[in-house]
Protein backbone atom coordinates (compact mmCIF):
# COMPACT_ATOMS: atom_id res chain seq x y z
CA UNK A 1 0.00 0.00 0.00
CA UNK A 2 1.24 3.46 -0.90
CA UNK A 3 1.44 6.07 1.85
CA UNK A 4 -1.28 8.30 0.39
CA UNK A 5 -3.74 5.39 0.44
CA UNK A 6 -3.49 5.22 4.23
CA UNK A 7 -5.98 6.82 6.58
CA UNK A 8 -4.92 9.41 9.18
CA UNK A 9 -5.25 6.77 11.94
CA UNK A 10 -3.06 4.34 9.98
CA UNK A 11 -0.47 7.08 9.43
CA UNK A 12 -0.60 7.98 13.13
CA UNK A 13 0.10 4.35 14.04
CA UNK A 14 3.07 4.24 11.65
CA UNK A 15 4.51 7.39 13.20
CA UNK A 16 4.05 5.95 16.68
CA UNK A 17 5.82 2.74 15.58
CA UNK A 18 8.69 4.88 14.19
CA UNK A 19 8.13 3.42 10.73
CA UNK A 20 7.87 6.90 9.28
CA UNK A 21 9.11 10.27 10.52
CA UNK A 22 6.95 13.38 10.81
CA UNK A 23 9.31 15.43 8.63
CA UNK A 24 9.42 12.70 6.01
CA UNK A 25 5.61 12.47 5.98
CA UNK A 26 5.18 16.24 5.86
CA UNK A 27 7.61 16.55 2.95
CA UNK A 28 5.82 13.67 1.22
CA UNK A 29 2.47 15.46 1.35
CA UNK A 30 3.98 18.81 0.33
CA UNK A 31 5.27 17.00 -2.76
CA UNK A 32 1.84 15.54 -3.37
CA UNK A 33 0.34 19.04 -3.21
CA UNK A 34 2.91 20.13 -5.82
CA UNK A 35 1.97 17.23 -8.08
CA UNK A 36 -1.81 17.11 -7.73
CA UNK A 37 -2.78 20.69 -6.98
CA UNK A 38 -1.70 22.07 -10.35
CA UNK A 39 -4.84 20.31 -11.65
CA UNK A 40 -7.18 20.50 -8.65
CA UNK A 41 -6.33 23.93 -7.12
CA UNK A 42 -7.59 22.93 -3.69
CA UNK A 43 -5.04 25.16 -1.97
CA UNK A 44 -4.85 28.93 -1.82
CA UNK A 45 -1.41 28.66 -0.27
CA UNK A 46 0.75 25.67 0.61
CA UNK A 47 2.96 26.64 3.55
CA UNK A 48 6.15 24.63 3.05
CA UNK A 49 8.57 26.44 5.31
CA UNK A 50 6.07 26.66 8.16
CA UNK A 51 5.10 23.00 7.81
CA UNK A 52 8.67 21.68 7.80
CA UNK A 53 9.59 23.77 10.83
CA UNK A 54 6.52 22.57 12.76
CA UNK A 55 7.18 18.98 11.68
CA UNK A 56 10.69 19.06 13.16
CA UNK A 57 9.30 20.30 16.49
CA UNK A 58 6.59 17.63 16.55
CA UNK A 59 9.13 14.88 15.81
CA UNK A 60 11.21 16.07 18.77
CA UNK A 61 8.18 15.86 21.06
CA UNK A 62 7.33 12.39 19.77
CA UNK A 63 10.94 11.28 20.36
CA UNK A 64 10.67 12.58 23.92
CA UNK A 65 7.41 10.68 24.40
CA UNK A 66 5.38 13.80 25.24
CA UNK A 67 2.70 13.28 22.58
CA UNK A 68 0.17 10.47 22.91
CA UNK A 69 -2.56 11.44 20.41
CA UNK A 70 -3.41 8.63 17.95
CA UNK A 71 -2.96 11.21 15.21
CA UNK A 72 0.26 12.83 16.48
CA UNK A 73 2.43 13.89 13.56
CA UNK A 74 -0.27 13.58 10.90
CA UNK A 75 -0.36 16.78 8.79
CA UNK A 76 -3.54 18.46 7.54
CA UNK A 77 -5.03 21.21 5.42
CA UNK A 78 -7.23 23.95 6.85
CA UNK A 79 -9.90 26.18 5.34
CA UNK A 80 -8.87 29.77 4.83
CA UNK A 81 -11.57 31.22 7.11
CA UNK A 82 -9.82 29.81 10.19
CA UNK A 83 -7.21 32.02 11.86
CA UNK A 84 -3.65 30.72 11.84
CA UNK A 85 -0.90 32.66 13.57
CA UNK A 86 1.85 33.41 11.07
CA UNK A 87 -0.14 32.25 8.05
CA UNK A 88 -2.15 34.61 5.87
CA UNK A 89 -5.92 34.12 6.28
CA UNK A 90 -8.22 35.71 3.70
CA UNK A 91 -11.62 33.91 3.56
CA UNK A 92 -10.84 33.83 -0.19
CA UNK A 93 -11.82 37.51 -0.28
CA UNK A 94 -10.04 40.56 -1.63
CA UNK A 95 -11.17 42.50 1.43
CA UNK A 96 -9.02 40.36 3.74
CA UNK A 97 -6.02 40.14 1.42
CA UNK A 98 -2.79 40.15 3.36
CA UNK A 99 -4.46 39.56 6.75
CA UNK A 100 -2.02 37.98 9.22
CA UNK A 101 -4.03 36.77 12.23
CA UNK A 102 -2.42 37.78 15.54
CA UNK A 103 -3.61 34.50 17.10
CA UNK A 104 -4.45 30.87 16.34
CA UNK A 105 -8.05 29.65 16.40
CA UNK A 106 -8.66 27.43 19.44
CA UNK A 107 -9.06 24.49 17.06
CA UNK A 108 -5.61 25.20 15.59
CA UNK A 109 -4.08 25.47 19.07
CA UNK A 110 -5.59 22.12 20.02
CA UNK A 111 -4.33 20.37 16.89
CA UNK A 112 -0.92 21.97 17.37
CA UNK A 113 -0.77 20.65 20.95
CA UNK A 114 -1.61 17.20 19.59
CA UNK A 115 1.18 17.31 17.03
CA UNK A 116 -0.73 18.04 13.83
CA UNK A 117 1.04 20.17 11.25
CA UNK A 118 -0.72 22.57 8.87
CA UNK A 119 0.30 22.00 5.23
CA UNK A 120 -1.59 25.01 3.87
CA UNK A 121 -4.81 26.96 3.60
CA UNK A 122 -7.57 25.55 1.42
CA UNK A 123 -9.83 27.35 -1.03
CA UNK A 124 -13.46 28.18 -0.31
CA UNK A 125 -16.36 30.29 -1.47
CA UNK A 126 -15.74 33.90 -0.46
CA UNK A 127 -16.64 34.17 3.25
CA UNK A 128 -18.08 30.63 2.95
CA UNK A 129 -21.00 32.00 0.91
CA UNK A 130 -21.63 29.55 -1.87
CA UNK A 131 -22.13 25.89 -2.68
CA UNK A 132 -19.45 25.40 -5.33
CA UNK A 133 -16.18 27.18 -4.32
CA UNK A 134 -16.68 29.27 -7.47
CA UNK A 135 -17.18 32.57 -5.58
CA UNK A 136 -13.57 32.49 -4.30
CA UNK A 137 -11.67 35.67 -5.16
CA UNK A 138 -8.64 33.50 -5.97
CA UNK A 139 -10.23 31.26 -8.57
CA UNK A 140 -12.07 27.96 -8.63
CA UNK A 141 -11.21 24.52 -7.28
CA UNK A 142 -11.91 21.44 -9.39
CA UNK A 143 -13.47 18.14 -8.44
CA UNK A 144 -10.73 15.47 -8.36
CA UNK A 145 -13.18 12.90 -9.78
CA UNK A 146 -13.84 15.01 -12.88
CA UNK A 147 -12.02 18.29 -13.38
CA UNK A 148 -14.93 19.76 -15.34
CA UNK A 149 -17.13 19.61 -12.22
CA UNK A 150 -17.16 21.67 -9.04
CA UNK A 151 -16.00 20.17 -5.72
CA UNK A 152 -18.99 21.66 -3.92
CA UNK A 153 -18.71 24.29 -1.26
CA UNK A 154 -18.06 26.21 0.61
CA UNK A 155 -15.31 23.93 2.01
CA UNK A 156 -14.57 22.73 -1.54
CA UNK A 157 -10.81 23.10 -1.14
CA UNK A 158 -10.75 20.97 2.02
CA UNK A 159 -12.88 18.21 0.46
CA UNK A 160 -10.98 18.20 -2.85
CA UNK A 161 -7.61 18.11 -1.04
CA UNK A 162 -8.67 15.00 0.92
CA UNK A 163 -10.20 13.36 -2.17
CA UNK A 164 -6.99 13.90 -4.18
CA UNK A 165 -5.03 12.65 -1.15
CA UNK A 166 -3.07 15.90 -1.08
CA UNK A 167 -3.57 15.80 2.70
CA UNK A 168 -4.44 12.97 5.11
CA UNK A 169 -7.32 15.08 6.48
CA UNK A 170 -8.62 18.63 6.45
CA UNK A 171 -10.71 21.01 8.52
CA UNK A 172 -13.72 22.77 7.08
CA UNK A 173 -16.57 24.89 8.37
CA UNK A 174 -20.28 24.26 7.92
CA UNK A 175 -22.93 27.00 8.17
CA UNK A 176 -25.57 25.37 5.96
CA UNK A 177 -23.88 22.25 4.59
CA UNK A 178 -20.43 23.58 3.73
CA UNK A 179 -18.60 20.50 5.04
CA UNK A 180 -21.16 17.83 4.21
CA UNK A 181 -22.06 18.82 0.64
CA UNK A 182 -18.47 19.08 -0.70
CA UNK A 183 -17.61 15.85 1.14
CA UNK A 184 -20.50 14.25 -0.74
CA UNK A 185 -19.44 15.68 -4.11
CA UNK A 186 -15.81 14.63 -3.58
CA UNK A 187 -16.42 11.12 -2.21
CA UNK A 188 -14.96 11.71 1.26
CA UNK A 189 -16.34 11.75 4.79
CA UNK A 190 -17.19 15.10 6.40
CA UNK A 191 -18.78 15.87 9.75
CA UNK A 192 -20.54 18.92 11.14
CA UNK A 193 -20.58 18.46 14.90
CA UNK A 194 -23.35 19.64 17.23
CA UNK A 195 -23.32 23.44 17.54
CA UNK A 196 -21.11 24.30 20.50
CA UNK A 197 -18.98 21.14 20.33
CA UNK A 198 -15.99 22.87 18.75
CA UNK A 199 -15.02 26.38 19.87
CA UNK A 200 -15.62 28.97 17.17
CA UNK A 201 -12.87 31.24 18.50
CA UNK A 202 -10.76 32.13 15.48
CA UNK A 203 -13.32 31.00 12.92
CA UNK A 204 -14.07 34.12 10.90
CA UNK A 205 -17.80 34.60 11.39
CA UNK A 206 -20.43 34.16 8.67
CA UNK A 207 -23.64 33.13 10.49
CA UNK A 208 -22.61 32.89 14.13
CA UNK A 209 -25.66 30.91 15.32
CA UNK A 210 -25.05 28.32 12.59
CA UNK A 211 -21.26 28.15 12.06
CA UNK A 212 -19.38 25.08 13.24
CA UNK A 213 -16.02 23.63 12.23
CA UNK A 214 -15.43 19.95 11.67
CA UNK A 215 -13.25 17.28 10.05
CA UNK A 216 -13.03 16.05 6.47
CA UNK A 217 -11.25 12.69 6.17
CA UNK A 218 -11.33 9.38 4.32
CA UNK A 219 -13.37 7.60 7.03
CA UNK A 220 -15.83 8.20 9.85
CA UNK A 221 -13.39 6.65 12.32
CA UNK A 222 -10.81 9.28 11.38
CA UNK A 223 -13.45 11.98 11.85
CA UNK A 224 -14.16 10.58 15.32
CA UNK A 225 -10.48 10.68 16.27
CA UNK A 226 -10.16 14.25 14.95
CA UNK A 227 -13.32 15.41 16.74
CA UNK A 228 -11.94 14.00 19.98
CA UNK A 229 -8.96 16.34 19.53
CA UNK A 230 -10.80 19.53 18.58
CA UNK A 231 -13.92 19.51 20.78
CA UNK A 232 -14.27 21.07 24.21
CA UNK A 233 -15.55 24.03 26.15
CA UNK A 234 -13.55 27.18 25.55
CA UNK A 235 -13.72 30.34 27.67
CA UNK A 236 -13.11 32.30 24.46
CA UNK A 237 -16.40 31.07 22.94
CA UNK A 238 -19.30 31.40 25.36
CA UNK A 239 -21.52 29.23 23.12
CA UNK A 240 -19.08 26.31 23.30
CA UNK A 241 -20.28 23.49 25.53
CA UNK A 242 -17.89 20.63 24.99
CA UNK A 243 -19.14 17.11 25.51
CA UNK A 244 -18.65 14.23 27.92
CA UNK A 245 -16.88 11.07 26.80
CA UNK A 246 -15.11 10.51 23.52
CA UNK A 247 -16.23 9.70 20.00
CA UNK A 248 -13.89 6.71 19.78
CA UNK A 249 -15.45 4.89 22.80
CA UNK A 250 -18.49 3.67 20.87
CA UNK A 251 -17.25 3.94 17.29
CA UNK A 252 -17.10 0.16 16.77
CA UNK A 253 -20.47 -0.68 18.35
CA UNK A 254 -21.95 -1.51 14.94
CA UNK A 255 -25.35 -1.18 13.30
CA UNK A 256 -27.23 -3.63 15.52
CA UNK A 257 -29.91 -1.95 17.58
CA UNK A 258 -29.65 1.46 15.90
CA UNK A 259 -33.04 3.03 15.27
CA UNK A 260 -32.90 4.80 11.92
CA UNK A 261 -35.62 7.04 10.52
CA UNK A 262 -35.99 7.80 6.80
CA UNK A 263 -37.90 11.05 6.18
CA UNK A 264 -40.22 10.35 3.24
CA UNK A 265 -40.24 14.05 2.35
CA UNK A 266 -36.49 13.83 1.59
CA UNK A 267 -37.14 11.40 -1.25
CA UNK A 268 -39.80 13.23 -3.27
CA UNK A 269 -39.61 15.41 -6.36
CA UNK A 270 -36.30 17.10 -7.02
CA UNK A 271 -34.13 14.21 -5.87
CA UNK A 272 -32.06 12.58 -8.62
CA UNK A 273 -33.02 8.93 -9.21
CA UNK A 274 -29.50 7.52 -8.91
CA UNK A 275 -28.88 9.44 -5.68
CA UNK A 276 -32.18 8.17 -4.28
CA UNK A 277 -31.39 4.54 -5.13
CA UNK A 278 -27.93 4.62 -3.56
CA UNK A 279 -29.06 6.39 -0.40
CA UNK A 280 -31.92 3.93 0.11
CA UNK A 281 -29.54 1.05 -0.56
CA UNK A 282 -27.35 2.35 2.27
CA UNK A 283 -30.34 2.28 4.61
CA UNK A 284 -31.18 -1.25 3.52
CA UNK A 285 -27.64 -2.45 4.14
CA UNK A 286 -27.75 -1.14 7.70
CA UNK A 287 -31.17 -2.78 8.15
CA UNK A 288 -29.73 -6.09 6.91
CA UNK A 289 -27.11 -5.82 9.64
CA UNK A 290 -29.39 -5.28 12.58
CA UNK A 291 -30.52 -1.65 12.44
CA UNK A 292 -34.25 -0.95 12.76
CA UNK A 293 -35.10 1.21 9.78
CA UNK A 294 -38.48 2.82 9.14
CA UNK A 295 -39.91 5.66 7.13
CA UNK A 296 -41.51 8.61 8.86
CA UNK A 297 -42.93 12.03 8.12
CA UNK A 298 -40.55 14.88 8.99
CA UNK A 299 -42.49 18.13 9.11
CA UNK A 300 -41.34 21.59 7.95
CA UNK A 301 -38.77 20.37 5.38
CA UNK A 302 -39.82 22.83 2.65
CA UNK A 303 -39.42 25.84 4.97
CA UNK A 304 -35.82 25.21 6.00
CA UNK A 305 -34.15 26.88 3.00
CA UNK A 306 -35.99 30.23 3.18
CA UNK A 307 -35.64 30.38 6.99
CA UNK A 308 -31.95 29.53 6.69
CA UNK A 309 -31.14 32.15 4.04
CA UNK A 310 -32.91 34.88 6.03
CA UNK A 311 -31.10 34.03 9.27
CA UNK A 312 -27.68 33.38 7.69
CA UNK A 313 -27.83 36.57 5.59
CA UNK A 314 -29.00 38.66 8.55
CA UNK A 315 -26.11 37.44 10.68
CA UNK A 316 -23.71 37.90 7.77
CA UNK A 317 -24.77 41.52 7.24
CA UNK A 318 -24.02 42.18 10.89
CA UNK A 319 -20.78 40.16 11.06
CA UNK A 320 -19.36 41.59 7.85
CA UNK A 321 -19.91 45.19 8.94
CA UNK A 322 -16.45 44.93 10.54
CA UNK A 323 -14.76 45.14 7.13
CA UNK A 324 -14.30 48.87 6.86
CA UNK A 325 -10.79 49.37 5.50
CA UNK A 326 -9.51 50.57 8.87
CA UNK A 327 -8.39 47.61 10.98
CA UNK A 328 -7.08 45.02 8.52
CA UNK A 329 -7.13 43.86 4.94
CA UNK A 330 -7.93 45.89 1.84
CA UNK A 331 -8.45 49.67 1.84
CA UNK A 332 -9.65 51.63 -1.17
CA UNK A 333 -7.01 54.08 -2.30
CA UNK A 334 -9.09 56.92 -3.68
CA UNK A 335 -11.55 57.60 -0.87
CA UNK A 336 -12.43 61.09 0.29
CA UNK A 337 -13.56 61.12 3.90
CA UNK A 338 -14.54 58.29 6.23
CA UNK A 339 -17.96 57.38 4.83
CA UNK A 340 -16.50 57.27 1.34
CA UNK A 341 -13.70 55.05 2.65
CA UNK A 342 -16.25 52.53 3.98
CA UNK A 343 -18.29 52.64 0.78
CA UNK A 344 -15.40 52.28 -1.64
CA UNK A 345 -13.49 49.71 0.42
CA UNK A 346 -16.54 47.47 0.79
CA UNK A 347 -17.71 47.94 -2.78
CA UNK A 348 -14.28 47.13 -4.22
CA UNK A 349 -13.42 44.48 -1.61
CA UNK A 350 -16.47 42.19 -1.59
CA UNK A 351 -17.50 39.91 -4.44
CA UNK A 352 -21.06 39.94 -5.80
CA UNK A 353 -22.42 36.90 -3.91
CA UNK A 354 -21.22 38.41 -0.62
CA UNK A 355 -22.74 41.81 -1.48
CA UNK A 356 -26.02 40.14 -2.32
CA UNK A 357 -26.19 38.29 1.00
CA UNK A 358 -25.20 41.35 3.00
CA UNK A 359 -28.00 43.29 1.31
CA UNK A 360 -30.50 40.49 1.78
CA UNK A 361 -29.58 40.43 5.47
CA UNK A 362 -29.73 44.21 5.84
CA UNK A 363 -33.18 44.05 4.23
CA UNK A 364 -34.44 41.31 6.57
CA UNK A 365 -33.22 43.27 9.59
CA UNK A 366 -34.39 46.71 8.46
CA UNK A 367 -37.26 48.42 10.25
CA UNK A 368 -40.50 47.65 8.46
CA UNK A 369 -39.35 44.21 7.33
CA UNK A 370 -37.83 42.80 10.55
CA UNK A 371 -41.02 41.13 11.79
CA UNK A 372 -42.12 39.80 8.41
CA UNK A 373 -38.75 38.23 7.59
CA UNK A 374 -36.17 37.92 10.38
CA UNK A 375 -38.57 37.33 13.23
CA UNK A 376 -40.69 35.02 11.10
CA UNK A 377 -37.59 32.98 10.22
CA UNK A 378 -36.73 32.63 13.94
CA UNK A 379 -40.25 31.35 14.61
CA UNK A 380 -39.99 28.86 11.77
CA UNK A 381 -36.63 27.79 13.15
CA UNK A 382 -38.36 26.97 16.47
CA UNK A 383 -40.84 24.78 14.59
CA UNK A 384 -38.05 23.04 12.65
CA UNK A 385 -36.29 22.30 15.94
CA UNK A 386 -39.55 20.91 17.32
CA UNK A 387 -40.03 18.59 14.35
CA UNK A 388 -36.51 17.19 14.87
CA UNK A 389 -37.18 16.80 18.62
CA UNK A 390 -40.22 14.67 17.78
CA UNK A 391 -38.17 12.57 15.35
CA UNK A 392 -35.35 11.97 17.83
CA UNK A 393 -37.85 10.79 20.44
CA UNK A 394 -38.20 7.76 18.13
CA UNK A 395 -34.89 7.46 16.27
CA UNK A 396 -31.14 7.54 16.98
CA UNK A 397 -30.26 8.61 13.46
CA UNK A 398 -32.08 10.23 10.55
CA UNK A 399 -30.74 9.00 7.21
CA UNK A 400 -31.17 10.77 3.89
CA UNK A 401 -29.39 12.37 0.95
CA UNK A 402 -26.84 15.19 1.31
CA UNK A 403 -27.67 16.96 -1.93
CA UNK A 404 -30.35 16.46 -4.62
CA UNK A 405 -27.76 15.49 -7.27
CA UNK A 406 -24.05 14.82 -7.76
CA UNK A 407 -21.51 17.61 -8.41
CA UNK A 408 -22.68 20.05 -11.13
CA UNK A 409 -20.48 21.20 -13.98
CA UNK A 410 -18.32 24.25 -13.39
CA UNK A 411 -20.27 27.41 -14.30
CA UNK A 412 -23.75 25.87 -14.15
CA UNK A 413 -24.79 26.71 -10.57
CA UNK A 414 -24.12 30.45 -10.54
CA UNK A 415 -26.44 30.94 -13.52
CA UNK A 416 -29.44 30.27 -11.29
CA UNK A 417 -28.68 31.35 -7.71
CA UNK A 418 -32.13 30.47 -6.36
CA UNK A 419 -31.77 26.92 -7.68
CA UNK A 420 -28.36 26.75 -6.00
CA UNK A 421 -29.88 27.84 -2.68
CA UNK A 422 -32.65 25.25 -3.03
CA UNK A 423 -30.06 22.50 -3.45
CA UNK A 424 -29.18 23.04 0.23
CA UNK A 425 -32.55 21.60 1.26
CA UNK A 426 -31.16 18.51 3.04
CA UNK A 427 -28.34 20.24 4.90
CA UNK A 428 -29.49 23.65 6.21
CA UNK A 429 -32.10 22.38 8.68
CA UNK A 430 -29.33 20.56 10.56
CA UNK A 431 -27.59 23.92 11.18
CA UNK A 432 -30.82 25.66 12.14
CA UNK A 433 -31.47 22.98 14.77
CA UNK A 434 -27.80 22.81 15.86
CA UNK A 435 -27.57 19.06 15.16
CA UNK A 436 -24.62 16.84 14.24
CA UNK A 437 -24.57 15.56 10.66
CA UNK A 438 -22.13 13.47 8.66
CA UNK A 439 -21.79 12.90 4.93
CA UNK A 440 -20.14 9.74 3.65
CA UNK A 441 -19.73 8.07 0.27
CA UNK A 442 -22.43 5.52 -0.69
CA UNK A 443 -21.84 4.99 -4.40
CA UNK A 444 -21.20 6.60 -7.77
CA UNK A 445 -23.52 7.85 -10.49
CA UNK A 446 -23.39 6.80 -14.14
CA UNK A 447 -20.70 9.42 -14.84
CA UNK A 448 -18.45 8.16 -12.06
CA UNK A 449 -19.19 11.04 -9.69
CA UNK A 450 -19.51 10.23 -5.98
CA UNK A 451 -22.86 10.11 -4.16
CA UNK A 452 -23.09 10.84 -0.44
CA UNK A 453 -25.47 9.70 2.28
CA UNK A 454 -26.19 11.92 5.27
CA UNK A 455 -26.73 10.73 8.82
CA UNK A 456 -28.11 13.20 11.35
CA UNK A 457 -28.28 12.80 15.12
CA UNK A 458 -29.81 14.58 18.05
CA UNK A 459 -27.83 17.42 19.64
CA UNK A 460 -24.77 16.11 21.50
CA UNK A 461 -25.29 12.60 20.11
CA UNK A 462 -22.38 13.00 17.70
CA UNK A 463 -20.94 9.68 18.85
CA UNK A 464 -23.95 7.70 17.65
CA UNK A 465 -23.83 9.41 14.24
CA UNK A 466 -20.16 8.47 13.91
CA UNK A 467 -20.91 4.92 15.07
CA UNK A 468 -23.63 4.54 12.42
CA UNK A 469 -21.33 5.96 9.73
CA UNK A 470 -18.48 3.68 10.77
CA UNK A 471 -20.81 0.67 10.81
CA UNK A 472 -21.72 1.44 7.19
CA UNK A 473 -18.07 1.86 6.18
CA UNK A 474 -17.17 -1.49 7.75
CA UNK A 475 -19.66 -3.04 5.30
CA UNK A 476 -18.72 -1.08 2.17
CA UNK A 477 -15.66 0.15 0.31
CA UNK A 478 -16.95 3.31 -1.41
CA UNK A 479 -14.82 5.37 0.98
CA UNK A 480 -11.72 3.48 -0.18
CA UNK A 481 -12.11 4.60 -3.80
CA UNK A 482 -9.53 7.16 -4.83
CA UNK A 483 -9.75 9.29 -7.99
CA UNK A 484 -7.25 8.62 -10.75
CA UNK A 485 -5.72 12.07 -10.42
CA UNK A 486 -4.30 11.08 -7.03
CA UNK A 487 -1.93 8.77 -8.93
CA UNK A 488 -0.12 11.86 -10.20
CA UNK A 489 1.59 12.28 -6.88
CA UNK A 490 2.48 8.60 -6.46
CA UNK A 491 6.15 7.86 -5.91
CA UNK B 1 -43.50 41.78 -2.25
CA UNK B 2 -42.19 44.10 -4.95
CA UNK B 3 -38.53 45.02 -4.77
CA UNK B 4 -38.10 48.57 -6.07
CA UNK B 5 -35.01 50.55 -7.07
CA UNK B 6 -35.61 52.71 -4.00
CA UNK B 7 -35.51 49.68 -1.72
CA UNK B 8 -32.26 48.47 -3.30
CA UNK B 9 -30.73 51.96 -2.88
CA UNK B 10 -31.89 52.11 0.74
CA UNK B 11 -30.53 48.68 1.60
CA UNK B 12 -27.20 49.24 -0.14
CA UNK B 13 -26.84 52.48 1.79
CA UNK B 14 -27.51 50.61 5.07
CA UNK B 15 -24.88 48.06 4.05
CA UNK B 16 -22.36 50.76 3.01
CA UNK B 17 -22.18 49.45 -0.53
CA UNK B 18 -22.33 51.56 -3.67
CA UNK B 19 -23.35 49.48 -6.65
CA UNK B 20 -22.83 50.20 -10.33
CA UNK B 21 -25.99 50.29 -12.45
CA UNK B 22 -25.28 46.86 -13.90
CA UNK B 23 -24.58 45.38 -10.51
CA UNK B 24 -27.69 46.99 -9.09
CA UNK B 25 -29.90 45.56 -11.83
CA UNK B 26 -28.48 42.08 -11.35
CA UNK B 27 -28.76 42.14 -7.56
CA UNK B 28 -32.28 43.57 -7.74
CA UNK B 29 -33.36 40.76 -10.03
CA UNK B 30 -31.79 38.06 -7.85
CA UNK B 31 -32.98 39.51 -4.54
CA UNK B 32 -36.52 39.84 -5.96
CA UNK B 33 -36.60 36.16 -6.83
CA UNK B 34 -35.18 35.15 -3.46
CA UNK B 35 -37.58 37.33 -1.46
CA UNK B 36 -40.53 36.05 -3.53
CA UNK B 37 -39.46 32.56 -2.63
CA UNK B 38 -39.02 33.45 1.04
CA UNK B 39 -42.63 34.56 1.16
CA UNK B 40 -43.56 30.86 1.28
CA UNK B 41 -42.92 31.23 5.02
CA UNK B 42 -46.25 33.08 5.21
CA UNK B 43 -47.92 29.67 4.81
CA UNK B 44 -46.66 28.70 8.27
CA UNK B 45 -48.88 29.60 11.21
CA UNK B 46 -46.52 31.06 13.80
CA UNK B 47 -49.08 32.97 15.85
CA UNK B 48 -48.17 31.24 19.11
CA UNK B 49 -44.49 30.54 18.42
CA UNK B 50 -41.68 32.24 20.33
CA UNK B 51 -38.84 33.31 17.99
CA UNK B 52 -35.83 31.08 18.71
CA UNK B 53 -32.48 32.84 18.61
CA UNK B 54 -30.31 30.26 20.36
CA UNK B 55 -31.05 26.63 19.74
CA UNK B 56 -29.21 25.01 22.66
CA UNK B 57 -29.80 25.40 26.38
CA UNK B 58 -27.11 27.99 27.08
CA UNK B 59 -27.96 31.07 29.11
CA UNK B 60 -25.89 33.62 31.00
CA UNK B 61 -22.41 32.22 30.66
CA UNK B 62 -20.40 33.90 33.39
CA UNK B 63 -16.70 34.05 34.01
CA UNK B 64 -14.54 35.57 36.70
CA UNK B 65 -13.55 39.17 36.04
CA UNK B 66 -9.84 38.53 35.90
CA UNK B 67 -7.19 40.73 34.40
CA UNK B 68 -5.33 38.90 31.62
CA UNK B 69 -2.84 40.23 29.10
CA UNK B 70 -4.41 41.48 25.87
CA UNK B 71 -2.88 41.28 22.42
CA UNK B 72 0.20 43.30 21.73
CA UNK B 73 -0.81 46.66 20.26
CA UNK B 74 1.86 46.67 17.58
CA UNK B 75 0.88 43.16 16.48
CA UNK B 76 -2.73 44.29 16.05
CA UNK B 77 -1.76 47.49 14.26
CA UNK B 78 0.56 45.58 11.93
CA UNK B 79 -2.57 44.54 9.98
CA UNK B 80 -3.91 48.07 9.62
CA UNK B 81 -3.71 49.64 6.16
CA UNK B 82 -2.59 52.84 7.90
CA UNK B 83 -1.56 53.58 11.47
CA UNK B 84 0.23 56.33 13.35
CA UNK B 85 1.49 56.77 16.92
CA UNK B 86 -0.15 53.57 18.16
CA UNK B 87 -3.54 54.29 16.59
CA UNK B 88 -5.51 53.41 13.46
CA UNK B 89 -5.29 56.25 10.96
CA UNK B 90 -8.38 57.21 8.94
CA UNK B 91 -9.23 60.10 6.60
CA UNK B 92 -10.14 63.38 8.26
CA UNK B 93 -13.66 63.16 9.67
CA UNK B 94 -14.22 66.58 11.27
CA UNK B 95 -13.23 70.03 10.09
Amino acid sequence: MQTYQMTPLELGAKIKAKEIGVEELTAYYLNRIDAVDSDVSAFLRAEKEYAMKEAAEVQTKIDHGTLDSPLAGVPYGIKDNICTLGLETTCASKILSGFQPPYDATLVTKLKENGNVILGKTNMDEFAMGSTTETSYDGITKNPWDLSHVPGGSSGGSAAAVAGREVPFAIGSDTGGSIRQPASYCGVTGMKPTYGTVSRFGLIAYGSSLDQMGPVAPTAKDCAAILDLIMGKDPKDSTSMGMDGTMMDTIDDGAKGLKIGIPTSYFGDGLDGEVKDHVLAAAKLLADHGAEVEEFDLAMVEYAVPAYYIIASAEASSNLSRYDGVKYGYRSEDAEGLRDLYLKTRTEGFGSEVKKRIMLGAFALSSGYYDAYYNKALQVKALIKKSFDEAFAKYDVILGPVAPATAPKIGDSLKDPLKMYLSDIYTVSVNLAGLPGISLPCGFDGNGLPIGVQMIGNAFHDAIVLRAANAYQQLTDFHKQIPEIAMKGAE
Amino acid sequence: MKVTDELIDYVSSLARLSLSDDEKAKIKDEISKIIDYMDILNQVDTADVEPMSHVLPVTNVFRKDEVVPSYDRDAILANAPDSDEGAFRVPKTVE
